[in-house]
């Protein structure tokens, strides 16, 4: 018996499982073969509908979905949360009840969390728009918002979704234009490097744009500090700006687990970039948010990655050499308003070209993000 | 001399495009210790103008860039 254990029931891990017993069929039921999911959540959460929820045009709930609808009935799933691995031992702990799963093939796709507390004073002085809480109440801040200087601060690299800043400061431009005090509105950009985005492709696209709709950018910005009660954002070069309304995008942290079983150093497991095998481990794969490869932290990466870890571990359940890589496939869609769109596609050896926003992009990311369940599912 | 600059912390950055390499610096270089000494090491021919940029903006202190057959060891101490 082959025992197939992937942690983390998010994008990656979710299309895994249910590639995974859709290529080795015969195998698992022939009980050859067994597919063990584990996350410490029943709930699957689909993160790029938090985008929408503080401009109203979407709920915390459209994002969560019960795992178990997912899955298909041939996985093994197990609600339990993993706190630690023996690699050598080659068995996860598991936090409640049962207290070891032993494994032959261990997937890790326990993805990013929020770590806001780096920054002293961002927890109380900052909204973010990255989690359910932070969400709605941003969702309220921006209701009450009557007018003042809106500072988005790109805090936190490598960070989920590097496209979601810049489309929520156009998102956030053309919303209060159609609430008519876009007047009364100061909006400032700030990114850690010398530009705008991390790809330059992007930047050279948000430039003109955020200068036509007088958005204000401020780069080499990395956020030091915030001080609430004079609403002010420190950065480490020495900048400060003063803010009305904060909207940060707060530092990241892989899971605790991946330092704590030697890993990676920081939080992120160190795999080869095109296997996607661990460096400090054998039979270990990492996919997803929670691996450090040096491409975005996005859903379509998870997906690309799911589909190649699950063709390497078929083969190495058949006895087979594994050939299948990742050559660093992403595909990023970006809002640039309420109703229009454009998106990237590049990889380990291209970088993108952007054509100009339209509308159809923006209803295709729109239907992508309804598709997405049966995506998740492995039917699409 | 390079051989007599030696690092507290290595950040390997090898083989990852710009911006990767500067951003790695910064991760590390925002929760280090004033005195700290890096060597971010980098295939990426960009990271030689944009982080010795990065470094006087923020004000820390450029040691030395010493030109490997395949990259770039780039010295930096934090103020
Ligand atoms: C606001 C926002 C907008 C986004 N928009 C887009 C977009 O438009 N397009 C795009 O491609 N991507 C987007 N993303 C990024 C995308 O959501 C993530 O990249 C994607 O979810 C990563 O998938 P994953 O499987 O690696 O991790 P996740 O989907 O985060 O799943 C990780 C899972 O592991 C579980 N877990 C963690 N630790 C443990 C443990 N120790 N034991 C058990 N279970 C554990 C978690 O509970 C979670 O269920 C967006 C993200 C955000 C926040």
């Amino acid at each position: 018996m082959t025992r197939i254990v992937i942690v983390g029931g998010g994008t990656g891990g979710t299309v895994l499982a249910n590639r995974l017993v859709e290529d080795l069929d015969s195998e698992v039921e022939a009980g050859e073969v067994e597919v063990t999911l584990v996350n410490d959540s029943p709930d699957h959460v689909y993160k790029p509908t938090y985008l929408y929820v503080p401009f109203g045009k979407k709920t915390v709930e459209d994002a969560v979905r019960p795992l178990a609808d997912l899955v298909d009935r041939r996985v093994d799933l197990e609600i339990n949360r993993v706190v630690g691995i023996d690699t050598d031992a080659k068995t996860i702990e598991l936090q409640d009840g049962r207290d070891r799963l032993s494994y032959d093939h261990l997937v890790l796709a326990t993805g990013a969390k929020l770590v806001p507390d780096e920054v002293p004073g961002l927890v109380e002085g900052g909204h973010h728009f990255y989690g359910p809480d932070g969400a709605e109440e941003l969702r309220d801040a921006l209701a009450e918002f009557e007018g003042g200087h809106l500072v988005l601060s790109v805090v936190g690299v490598p960070h989920m979704c590097p496209a979601a800043p810049v489309e929520f400061t156009l998102m956030a431009d053309e919303w209060f234009r159609q609430r008519g005090i876009r007047d009364e509105v100061d909006i400032t950009y700030t990114y850690p490097i010398m530009r705008l985005h991390g790809l330059e492709p992007v930047s050279d696209w948000m430039e003109p744009r955020f200068a036509e709709r007088d958005i204000h950018t401020e780069t080499f910005f990395n956020a030091e500090e915030v001080d609430p009660e004079a609403g002010v954002i420190r950065s480490m070069e020495g900048e400060e700006l003063d803010y009305d309304l904060l909207v940060a995008i707060p530092p990241h942290a892989g899971d605790d687990l991946v330092t704590g079983s030697g890993l990676g150093d920081d939080g992120w497991v160190a795999v080869d970039r095109h296997t996607l095998e661990a460096e400090h481990a054998e039979d270990v794969y990492a996919m997803g948010d929670a691996a450090d490869v040096p491409t975005s932290k996005a859903g379509s990466v998870a997906h690309y990655e799911a589909d190649v870890v699950a063709d390497r571990i078929a083969s190495e359940v058949r006895g087979q050499l594994p050939t299948a890589t990742f050559d660093g496939k992403t595909v990023c869609f970006i809002e640039a308003g309420m109703d229009e769109a454009t998106f990237v596609e590049f990889d380990y050896e291209h970088t993108p070209e952007l054509r100009d926003e339209s509308r159809p992009v923006h209803w295709a990311k729109l239907a992508y993000n309804e598709t997405y369940w049966l995506t998740a599912r492995g039917l699409l | 001399m390079s051989e007599q600059l030696t690092a507290d912390v290595t950040i390997d950055a090898r083989g990852a495009g710009c911006p990767g390499p500067l951003m790695d610096l910064i991760g590390k270089v925002k929760k280090a210790d004033s005195g700290t000494v890096f060597e971010l090491q980098t295939s990426d021919r960009g990271s030689v103008t944009d982080v010795p940029e990065w470094v006087e903006k923020a004000g820390h202190e450029l040691l030395e860039t010493v030109e490997h057959d395949d990259y770039w060891s780039i010295y930096v101490e934090k103020a």
